[in-house]
């Protein structure tokens, strides 16, 4: 037991130690924080540079409806053709045309924009929805319907989503959430599972073909040998999975806070929820519950459940795959040789990854629960379930066939292991690995 | 006394059977050599004293008892396939190891630093594995195998990968731990070496021991009792050809008029007959044994087997 400290020590430590580890550990959560951060930032330089709009709009039918923003400046000319304004726009005193005929409302398709480079898209459907709004005024006084009436009809729904037990206890939750948390879980545990699983067949191999093993295992068992590699990667991906969330939301926070500080610009976080300061206002006057009801939906997942079936499945599924990814590394010589054997490993993985889409539409279908069964498929599948609630039983089931299931590949893969490093320079087939496991 | 026995010990592989019944004894102090051509069932034999595998049948004992894993950490092993992590700095390296073989971090440390200081390669502590040539790096790879002070060490074909100097270095050291009391088992295909350093021998052939003894008696058992017999200058060849005590097989006229002769001697046929038939020949010059080396009495059983082995 203790030389099995000895082998998990060495195998953590000199991988933590690597630089693509520490490198891997930066560029990682830098990425991740990019997709928070780039867009606010490409956000508030846009707005170094105000668009210059020239409005030709015969018979001022739409004056002043477009309003002025901090991105476009309309600017209303008179007494020009469009033909002058043409001849003149090289001298640079506009940055587009826009013609508006006035009589838009009966013809909406002749609204014309000239300009040198495209214009943004944003731009356009600033003005185009301006005007729609106005045209359908205009429409609404011909056909004598007031706003006020209007209003009042118009409806807006959202369905209270609650979720309750056999105990009684009711809760309010939100799909979209659980739907993000699981799909987010999935991947990381699918990502961690190849990523390091990869690393534990590379290590095997490495010591195979750089004859190290017959040293290791004149003086410990091959068992602990591949127990010792395999529990020390596990710690290097926690390690690393730690560092991401501690970084990414360490930059996060640091650039936000950068950001936020420079000037009144609006934080990432409201940005990267999609929302500006006056559309959460907006939307909390239409909703009956607000900001308390919001904090409640987020507060009532089950952030107990899914954080130890995260942990569970993730440490399960790694398990259960590092095993047979030492397996592989144990019985051929060289990379090349690996395809083979990696396939029948691969096709549970990623077939679960392709599923992830139709059981966040039907968490609780029969092939949501069949394949959060299977302990091949379970730790991706199961994670995705747990959001949205998952019986304990299933549950209960599900960890228990993963447990089993790791056991008997580990007992698997240990005795290909065994046979397989000794032997150099031979190219195996699964005829060959199915004698091995009966020696 | 034995350090380490095998009895009746059976391996057996998928398709083949790799040790058939091999019973060595290996005394305390003593070099042990094992030998036998490629495919014989050295490492087999090897690997089991080791415990990477275990045998189908028969037993091991070692210091009396039937061998064991605390038994490890008194065994050294180089195996003929071996190597270090490349990435991994040598002392570091050398430390886990040590370590591996039960020794306390600090002591294995203490004993690294003065090997390194007797090998004059101090500066290589923090150095990778990958910046060293293959000679240097079988030096650590020799150190790492006895740093732990094993009672028993086991040298799979040691020699390989060293220059002429280093593999005089190497053969001192190995008479060095021998006179400090460790038991050797040596297995190689340089048979001149054998010569130098082992006192008791097995020969295994197709997973069966031929061949099993001092390497004294073994070299005595197969001499073909044939003598050489310098003359010099006059030499009456009818008068020494014509006797019952022996053949004459061969007479050659070598230079400043030496004549050498070679005779087999017959059965109850003694020495002192040859040279009293030599000295009424003429004037001997020198008289010699021909003693076989090991290399001839190697090519000569493992052929004598493969004849049986066809016939």
């Amino acid at each position: 037991m203790n030389k099995i400290l000895f082998i998990l020590q060495r195998e953590y430590l000199t991988r933590v130690k690597k630089k693509s580890f520490i490198i891997m550990s930066f560029v990682g959560p830098l990425l991740m924080a990019a997709m928070f951060v780039i867009p606010v930032l490409v956000a508030t330089m846009e707005d170094d540079e105000q668009l210059k709009i020239a409005v030709l709009n015969e018979g001022d039918t739409y004056k002043d409806k477009l309003k002025n923003t901090e991105a476009i400046n309309f600017e209303y000319v008179k007494n020009k053709s469009l033909e002058q304004l043409k001849a003149d726009f090289f001298k640079k005193e506009f940055d587009a045309i826009l013609s508006i005929p006035s009589d838009l409302e009966s013809s909406p398709d002749k609204l014309t924009i000239y300009s040198e480079n495209q214009i943004k898209l944003s731009t356009l459907s600033y003005i185009s929805n301006s005007l729609e709004d106005e045209i359908e005024a205009k429409r609404m006084s011909i056909k004598g319907i007031n706003k006020e009436m209007l209003d009042s009809i118009k409806t807006d729904l959202s369905i209270n989503t609650i979720t309750w037990n056999e105990e009684g206890e009711e809760n309010e939750s939100s799909t979209e959430l659980s739907m993000a948390i699981g799909f987010i879980s999935a991947m990381i545990i699918y990502m961690f599972i190849f990523m390091y699983g990869a690393q534990v067949m590379r290590g095997v191999m490495e010591e195979k073909t750089g004859r190290i093993v017959e040293i290791i295992i004149s003086s410990v068992k091959p068992f602990e040998l591949m127990m010792g590699k395999i529990l020390g990667i596990a710690l290097v991906a926690l390690t690393q999975f730690a560092l991401w969330i501690v970084l990414t939301f360490a930059i996060v926070m640091g650039a936000n806070f950068a950001i936020a500080s420079g000037d009144k610009q609006p934080t990432i976080t409201e940005l990267s929820q999609g929302t500006s300061t006056a559309n959460v206002e907006q939307m909390l006057e239409k909703s009956d519950s607000g900001m308390a009801g919001i904090m409640k939906k987020i507060y009532n997942l089950p952030y107990g459940m899914i954080l130890f079936s995260f942990i569970f499945y993730f440490i399960g599924g790694y398990l259960l795959y590092a095993s047979l990814f030492a397996a592989i590394g144990g019985a051929v010589d060289n990379e090349t040789d690996t395809q083979q054997f990696m396939l029948p490993i691969t096709v549970p993985l990623i077939l679960s990854i392709i599923m992830v889409q139709a059981i966040i539409q039907n968490p609780n279908g029969s092939i949501a629960f069949w394949f959060s069964m299977i302990p091949f498929t379970s730790p991706i599948i199961m994670i995705i379930r747990v959001g949205f609630g998952v019986a304990w039983w299933e549950m209960a089931l599900s960890m228990f066939l993963l447990i089993i299931t790791f056991i008997g590949t580990t007992w698997v893969a240990a005795k290909i292991y065994r046979t397989g490093i000794l032997l150099y320079g031979k190219k195996v087939t699964y005829k060959e690995l199915w004698k091995w496991l009966k020696y | 006394m034995s350090l380490l026995s095998t009895e009746n010990v059976i391996k057996k592989y998928a398709n083949h059977l790799a040790l058939d019944k091999v019973s060595i004894s290996v005394e305390e102090g003593h070099i042990f050599g094992l030998l036998g051509p490629n495919g014989a069932g050295k490492t087999s034999l090897i690997r089991i004293i080791n415990q990477i595998t275990a045998p189908d049948e028969g037993k091991v004992y070692f210091k009396g008892n039937v061998l064991s894993l605390k038994d490890i950490s008194q065994i050294g092993y180089l195996p003929e396939e071996r190597g270090l992590y490349k990435k991994m700095k040598i002392g570091e390296q050398a430390i886990y190891l040590a370590q591996l073989k039960g020794m306390p971090k600090h002591e294995a440390v203490e004993k690294l630093k003065s090997w390194f200081r007797k090998f004059e390669i101090q500066d290589w502590w923090n150095k990778k594995v990958e910046e060293l040539s293959k000679g240097m790096q079988q030096k650590i790879q020799f150190i790492v195998t006895i740093v732990h002070e094993p009672k028993l060490l086991i040298f799979d074909e040691p020699f390989s990968g060293f220059d002429p100097i280093n593999a005089n270095l190497l053969k001192s050291e190995i008479l060095n731990l021998k006179a400090a009391g460790s038991t050797i088992i040596f297995s190689t295909h340089n048979m001149s070496s054998v010569e130098e350093l082992c006192d008791e021998i097995a020969l295994i052939s197709n997973g069966k021991t031929i061949l099993n003894g001092s390497l004294f008696d073994i070299k005595n058992q197969f001499k073909p009792n044939i003598f050489e017999i310098q003359f010099a200058k006059s030499f009456n060849k009818m008068e020494f050809a014509m006797n019952s005590f022996f053949d004459l097989l061969s007479v050659e006229h070598q230079k400043n008029d030496i004549i050498s002769t070679k005779v087999k001697l017959k059965e109850n046929a003694t020495t002192n007959d040859l040279i009293q038939i030599g000295l009424k020949a003429g004037t001997i010059l020198s008289f010699n044994e021909i003693i076989p080396s090991m290399n001839d009495i190697f090519i000569d059983i493992v052929n004598q087997q493969g004849k049986k082995q066809t016939a």
